[in-house]
């Protein structure tokens, strides 16, 4: 069973750093007794939280992302849960997702390259063509300006 | 009716049409709104993107409502999950007193 998930925890801000390391290796010892790969790992350090969780201002976030099936996460999850450090978690299954993303972004070259061939260019942008080929700046401001305008 | 359907939901490709029947309720020139992800051209709307998402959590923290933002209703639903998401994470705040 290959799914891809990613998994996001936020440890609680007692915690040091051997602890946090410790979480990491306890997740990567299920992730060998289930046949599970990790493909990245990445510690985002210590963040403001948003709302208080307990009694917690601050959290340390680490975000890894894994190859495997449902019943590995399902013993992750089920092991975060236990545990104290962690004061809050998020599984989400993202290869399906990542699919649409590549499709639909490969469906937008093809197009953007088909429609600059009947207009007789170069399939790609050349260097130097910048804005004049396609005025993709100024949206930003008629964004914001929407936005602001109705508050 | 008609004149309530040009203004509703602020979607790119009926605007054009619909200004004139506006102008006589509201001379004021509105620009026409656009959906920031089709402009942009992102596909990907992620939970992790802070900066990303900020823009459509006004002060009280509830989540820009399409006719405000002008996102178009496919990027509107991602948008809605990313939020959610990135609220279970404390990223994002539920509510803002």
């Amino acid at each position: 069973m290959n799914r891809k998930y990613e998994l996001v925890y936020v440890v609680s801000p007692e915690a040091t750093d051997e602890q946090v390391a410790e979480l990491h290796t306890q997740v990567e010892s299920i992730l060998q007794r289930m046949n599970g790969t990790l493909e990245k790992t990445e510690n985002w350090g210590r963040r403001k939280l948003a709302y208080e969780i307990g009694r917690h201002k601050e959290g340390t976030y680490v975000l890894e992302v894994i190859l495997g099936g449902g019943d590995l996460m399902k013993e992750i999850d089920r092991r975060l849960k236990v545990s104290d450090l962690v004061i809050r978690h998020l599984v989400v299954r993202v290869d399906e997702e990542q699919g649409v993303v590549e499709r639909t972004r490969a469906r937008r070259t093809e197009i953007s390259r088909r429609r600059r061939v009947a207009r007789g260019l170069p399939p790609d942008r050349q260097p130097g063509e910048g804005q004049r080929g396609e005025p993709d700046d100024d949206r930003d401001d008629r964004f914001d300006m929407g936005v602001e305008d109705m508050r | 009716m008609n004149g309530r359907k040009g203004s509703g939901g602020g979607r790119g490709k009926s605007a054009a049409g619909a200004q004139g029947k506006d102008g006589q309720r509201r001379p004021m020139f509105r620009r026409r709104k656009v959906c920031k992800f089709c402009s942009d051209k992102i596909d990907d709307i992620n939970y992790k993107d802070v900066k990303l998402l900020m823009p459509f959590v006004p002060e009280r923290a509830k989540i820009l409502p399409r006719r405000i933002s002008g996102t178009c209703a496919l990027h509107q639903r991602k948008l809605r999950t990313a939020l959610m998401r990135a609220r279970q994470l404390a990223l994002i705040p539920y509510t803002a007193e």
